[in-house]
């Protein structure tokens, strides 16, 4: 596998209604203007009736205002944050299964699990699941490393951000 | 006591103040008909779903209220896609009731089961499912305030059958709807600047479109240009906002637009666009449209500023208001008319004199002339609607518009077969205005069935179908770009018109000779009912002037205009007088 360089990843935070079919809507209007998007977080907020939506997606920057714009307009949109190049927190959740059972491989991963404080979840003679944490494009990276260490197969979470206090 | 989903429906358009409704029954919605059948509300009954989509976008531009439509599930749902795509580009303030299969079964391909929500997502302003009996009255309550708030649109409610069938107790019913709209009000700072860059402006003009109309600022339009002196050009779809008759008047501009307001787009230094969303009809090609302008654009869409063009000063804000805001700015600062505008306004009379819009009389009955007698028989009072082709264009070019709400046709989808259909929904709207459909002889055909909707309700429209033989724009085309390869354009075995109106019960009226064509209008006009009048016209006839996509807007070809059409108005005198100043 190899690691895609890091480009310029737009960071959308959209507040919406929690309504069945507002994650159609805003997907619906990336593929509508040939927009991938790259990955998306949703979840419920404090309110249960609202949800916070993040999204990554490549793309320029004119095309990407106008798409906001007609976000923006949809019936069950709250607000619409641009987070790319805001003073922001971003981070990413990982989970790494990795086959350990060859001689000196635990050891290695635990040590490396203890340097990077990762957690190790579940763990057997063969395999073991650890979560990290972690800027999105550096860990990439670092799962990328875990190859040799017998990575077998790995899920993320997509990025999830928040806007630093004033 | 109790209510069924159907009753809370009702009156819920009750609320509403719905006085028609364009629909056609089925399975779905059986139930919602037998509810209709004890009620006192108007309903037209059409011969496709797509007339009734159209009706009620017809109605709502003729009247400014919300047009409702009512079709069952599947195939009728789907029948009014085309319909809510086209009021969708337009802005046009519709609610589709569509019957939906009972909850339990949505999702199992049961009998006239479609997605409609998912088809219809990208085309309407916004859709409703309706979950359960609970949330009916706010929903439906709902849909309209989104259908005609903000920049207007159209909005569908999904309806299945068992909620439309249960019942709940009276009193739980809640009609109060959720939604909230705040409109921005105009910027201070932006007024401001918009009246200092007007005050600085030599050559100012003004470019009105649909926004002008939904946003009934038709008079603030009027007396802003009157203000400033500015000549004023309008898209296809805000004519009438500002008077044909007005000498500040230009034309509309763009593909098929005149020589006059191309030509003060391409030399203007200052272009206030209201409620426009520069079309590539009318731009043509982007880099080189307004090259000397700096460019006010005024909005209540956020998505239209800066889509196509660059603008020096947006203004996101409802057309009315921020007319009324810069109008009332420029009384404060007691504005006069710079002393370049007189020059300004001759250079533009000019090009109006230069070349006016015309066409080359000839044996042959031209479309243009047929057009220009139903302004003359009309005496410019008729409600216009037109199907979509060259038929179109000159039903833009050659009848002239000095109120808004006048004229009725589908400016961003281009619909075939919305003229007849909406010209109905229109004379619903305006029982005692003439409304004249323009027509070709190809897009009559589309909806056509809809006589049967005209002649059953007394809805008087007469249909003026331009008969050429064939699909006229596009035949245009292949001989200027296609090398007169005309592939498919030719109608052959058209159906004798005249017939299939008497079929209907409708009146039937033919010129084939240009001394014909004033009789049979005015034949048309005294006859109570419905009445299709087929004009054989010039099939080797095109629209001009004509802008080839793509190019800069004074790259014009004006085709052979030796007749010009209308008094421009004569050397010495002085058009603007009675303007301010």
């Amino acid at each position: 596998m190899e690691v895609q360089k890091e480009v310029q990843k737009n960071v959308i935070s959209i507040l919406v209604n929690n309504k069945p079919d507002v994650l159609a809507r805003i997907s619906g209007t990336f593929s509508g203007r040939g927009f991938n998007i790259e990955s998306i977080s949703a979840n419920v907020t404090r309110d249960p009736a609202k949800t916070k939506i993040i999204i990554t997606t490549i793309g320029d920057n004119a095309t990407l205002a106008r798409i906001l714009k007609q976000i923006a307009r949809l019936v069950d949109i709250i607000e619409v944050v641009d987070l790319t190049g805001r003073e922001a927190v971003r981070r990413e959740m990982f989970l790494a299964r990795l086959n350990w059972s060859k001689e000196g491989n635990r050891k290695k991963v635990e040590a490396l699990v203890e340097n990077k404080n990762w957690k190790i979840l579940s763990a057997d003679d063969h395999t073991c699941i650890i979560e990290m944490t972690g800027e999105n494009g550096a860990l990439l990276e670092e799962v990328m490393m875990l190859e040799k260490l017998g990575l077998e197969d790995f899920t993320r979470t997509g990025v999830v951000a928040l806007e630093n206090g004033l | 006591m109790k209510v069924s989903g159907a009753q809370i429906l009702f009156k819920a358009l009750e609320m509403e103040a719905v006085e028609v409704i364009f629909g056609y029954p089925g399975g779905a919605v059986i139930g919602i008909y037998d509810e209709l059948f004890r009620q006192k509300i108007r309903h037209i009954l059409v011969r496709h779903e797509q007339g009734a989509i159209h009706a009620a976008d017809g109605y709502a531009r003729a009247s400014g209220k919300v047009g409702v439509c009512l079709v069952t599930s599947g195939p009728g749902a789907t029948n009014t896609v085309t319909g809510i795509a086209n009021a969708h580009i337009d802005s046009i303030p519709v609610v589709i009731l569509t019957g939906q299969v009972p909850t339990a079964l949505i999702g199992s391909d049961a009998f006239q089961e479609v997605d409609i929500m998912g088809i219809t997502r990208p085309c309407t302003k916004h859709n409703f499912l309706v979950r359960n009996v609970a949330e009916l009255g706010k929903v439906v309550r709902e849909a309209f305030h989104i259908a005609r708030s903000g920049r207007p649109g159209p909005v569908l409610v999904d309806l299945p059958k068992d909620v439309m069938q249960a019942e709940m107790e009276e009193e739980d019913v809640c009609f109060v709807s959720g939604y909230l709209y705040a409109e921005e009000s105009p910027d201070n700072s932006e007024i401001e600047r918009a009246a200092d860059m007007i005050a600085a402006a030599q050559t100012p003009l003004i470019f009105s479109g649909g926004g002008v109309v939904l946003g009934k600022a038709s008079g603030e339009l009027r007396e802003l240009a009157r203000m400033i002196g500015a000549p004023v050009t309008s898209t296809l779809m805000g004519l009438g906002a500002f008077p044909a008759s007005d000498p500040l008047w230009l034309g509309m501009p763009g593909m098929h637009g005149t020589y006059a307001a191309n030509m003060a787009l391409n030399q203007c230094d200052l272009l206030i666009g209201v409620g426009v969303r520069f079309d590539d009809r009318v731009t043509s090609k982007v880099a080189a449209f307004a090259p000397c302008a700096q460019i006010i654009h005024i909005d209540i869409d956020p998505v239209s500023i800066d889509k196509i063009v660059r603008t020096d000063l947006s203004i996101v804000a409802n057309a009315k208001q921020a007319l009324l805001a810069i109008v009332a700015r420029l009384k404060e600062k007691n504005h006069v008319w710079p002393g370049a505008i007189r020059n300004w306004q001759e250079q533009v009379l000019e090009w109006k004199r230069e070349h006016p819009l015309g066409y080359k009389k000839g044996a042959a009955i031209k479309p243009q002339f047929v057009v220009e007698k139903l302004y003359e028989l009309s005496r410019g009072k008729a409600i216009i609607a037109t199907e979509v082709g060259q038929n179109q264009m000159w039903a833009a070019q050659f009848y002239h518009y000095d109120e808004p709400n006048c004229f009725i046709t589908s400016g961003g989808l281009g619909t075939m077969g919305f003229g007849f259909p909406a010209a109905i929904g229109a004379q619903v709207a305006r029982p005692d205005s003439l409304v004249i459909d323009i027509a070709g002889d190809g897009s009559i055909q589309m909806n056509i069935q809809e006589l049967g909707t005209a002649v059953q309700n007394k809805l008087p429209v007469k249909i003026a179908i331009l008969s050429n033989s064939c699909l006229g724009m596009v035949r245009q085309w292949q001989e200027m770009f296609y090398q007169k390869r005309y592939s498919q354009t030719v109608l052959h075995n058209n159906p004798d018109f005249l017939k299939i109106a008497e079929a209907y019960g409708a009146r039937g009226l033919r010129a084939r000779k240009v001394e014909e064509v004033e009789e049979v209008i005015k034949e048309a006009f005294a006859t109570e009912g419905v009445v299709v009048m087929e004009f054989i016209v010039d099939d080797e006839e095109g629209v001009y002037p004509f802008v080839k996509p793509g190019a800069p807007l004074d790259e014009m070809d004006l085709g052979p205009m030796e007749t010009t059409s209308r008094e421009v108005a004569r050397d010495g005198d002085d058009p603007f007088s009675r303007s301010f100043n």
